[in-house]
């Protein structure tokens, strides 16, 4: 099921994400896959995510396409150089996967193997490119593939980045270089993603606007300090802080955000973080 | 010893397409030993730049552009032809071409790619730093190098990890370079220069070539190096 193909027919694209675990024990990882099952259009499946070393996410695809799950690959040019995410695409197109998401990954150090090597030989620009060469039945150097593959191809943009112009600018490369759909990073302003959307209309692509569950009023005030290009407005944590059941809070505040962005984007990508059975009773309480 | 090799003409040209009045400086260091950009090349080039149409409002050999009082001497006695020129044609390694957008707010070119020499520097005391990558892409960006600029290298951008224009590894004290590459050619009204798609790099021209290991020159470096360490 190709997302692009999805947002293009007007339907309200809901993707979500589940993490691999490290080491092998996928149980719980499938539990959580299994409860979106009929309720999102596709699962991303994290890349190593903040560069802690896990399962895979090529394997994981591959186990959700097993079990009729759409997967969404996701990719970072960080632990790979361009022959190893090249042939990465091929296996994952044999594989059945289609949807792949090019992100440039978390630096090295910010990891549980700080001591590695950072690799970034391709960044999420070319690596759509690379995707789109294969395409064309041709690899990075121009050597002839025996048979070639198909993909649609994501990409991410923070849409509370400021300045906004060097994201912009990097988004509008992205589309040139082959990405037919966007996943943003988290967003707790909804007129500020207005004004984001109005500066990307001309690009003409589907974007899927990122909601991150507030666990806690402390989750926020940690992001608003840590996380570039998050900002979660001190009404959200008022209400986080006052809730007599978070749970249900961070649920309403999750669904009332998808509601007010619907009409500006495409769709929307849920990352519960830890929260993964949560997703259900968001999408629920969305209407959706 | 750093060493560099001239870009191909047709590249340089291509690189100062709208620009008519171009200032050219040149290095009495490694890059005369290099016979890339001391006065001899400096001139060469204004010829050959004369018969693409360019008026060369002035040039200037620095003693070394890697020490940076002498950057600023040296430009500093040419700065009325500096004002007027459209962009400087900067024909050292990467530090010379980084020491001048340093210290000129002007369009800078390369005129010549670094070889790598396994580590060399220069004498620049400041935070630039060239890769000797062999394929310079400062005339892309700003004059600040995204080898060395960004925490990871990367050449098409920033990730999404600038935090008020720090780095998120470590937000106290990097700035992200690509923050700093953005406002210098927003400054240089050359903002569009970002939104061209760089191609990967070559990485096999960030290898040391096998015929440098055999010069007179790598052998006295390292025979320098010995008496150092001993």
């Amino acid at each position: 099921m190709n997302i692009a193909n999805l947002a293009k027919d007007g339907k309200f694209v809901i993707t979500a994400e589940v993490g691999p675990p490290k080491g092998v024990d996928i149980k719980e990882m499938l539990d959580d896959a299994e409860l979106m099952r009929g309720r999102v259009d596709a699962i991303n499946v994290t890349d190593q995510q903040s560069s802690v070393m896990r399962l895979g996410s090529l394997a994981v695809c591959r186990l959700l396409k097993e079990k009729g799950l759409e997967p969404v690959f996701q990719m970072t040019c960080r632990d790979r150089n361009r022959i190893a995410l090249q042939s990465d695409l091929l296996s994952a197109y044999v594989l059945g996967i289609e949807n792949v998401l090019s992100l440039t990954g978390d630096f090295v150090a910010l990891g549980d193997h700080p001591k590695a090597k950072g690799v970034f030989d391709l960044d999420s620009v070319s690596l759509l490119l690379a995707a789109k060469e294969l395409e064309q039945g041709r690899d990075l150097s121009g050597n002839e593939l025996k048979g070639s593959p198909s993909f649609c191809l994501g990409a991410v943009v923070t849409p509370g980045a400021e300045p906004l112009e060097p994201q912009l600018i990097k988004m509008e490369k992205k589309v040139k270089a082959g990405a037919q759909f966007f996943q943003t990073q988290a967003v707790y302003e909804p007129e500020k993603f207005e004004m984001f959307m109005k500066a990307v209309q001309h690009l003409n692509v589907p974007v899927l606007v990122g909601i991150v569950m507030l666990r806690s009023a402390a989750m926020a005030r940690f992001m608003n300090r840590n996380v570039a290009g998050v900002h979660v407005p001190d009404s959200l944590i008022e209400e986080m802080d006052q809730a007599k059941n978070r749970t249900q809070k961070s649920i309403e505040i999750a669904a009332r955000l998808i509601n007010e962005m619907k009409p500006l984007c495409q769709g929307a990508h849920i990352m519960a973080i830890g929260w993964e059975k949560r997703v259900p009773e968001v999408l629920d309480a969305a209407g959706l | 010893m750093i060493i560099s090799e001239q870009k191909p003409l047709p590249e340089i040209v291509k690189s100062l397409e709208g620009e008519q009045n171009i200032f050219i400086v040149g290095c009495k260091g490694c890059a005369e030993a290099c016979h890339t950009g001391g006065e001899t090349e400096v001139q060469e080039m204004k010829a050959k730049l004369e018969e693409e149409g360019k008026k060369i409002v002035g040039c200037t050999v620095a003693d070394f552009l890697c020490d940076k009082a002498l950057v600023k001497f040296s430009l500093k006695a040419h700065e009325k032809e500096i004002n007027d020129a459209d962009s400087i044609l900067v024909m050292t390694c990467g530090i010379g071409v980084q020491a001048t957008a340093k210290v000129v707010d002007k369009i800078v070119h390369p005129a010549c790619n670094t070889i790598n020499t396994g580590g060399a520097r220069g004498e620049w005391r400041g935070e630039e730093r060239c890769f000797e990558c062999g394929e310079c892409l400062l005339d892309y960006t700003g004059g600040i190098c995204p080898l060395t600029a960004c925490t990871k290298s990367l050449i098409n951008g920033p990730c999404g990890g600038a935090k008020n224009g720090m780095c998120e590894f470590e937000p106290e004290t990097r700035d992200c370079g690509w923050h700093l590459i953005y406002e210098k050619l927003k400054k240089l009204g050359q903002l569009d220069k970002m939104s061209i798609i760089i191609s990967p790099k070559d990485h096999s021209k960030m290898r040391p070539p096998a015929d440098m290991r055999k010069t007179i020159l790598w052998a006295l470096e390292r025979e320098e190096e010995e008496v150092a360490t001993k």
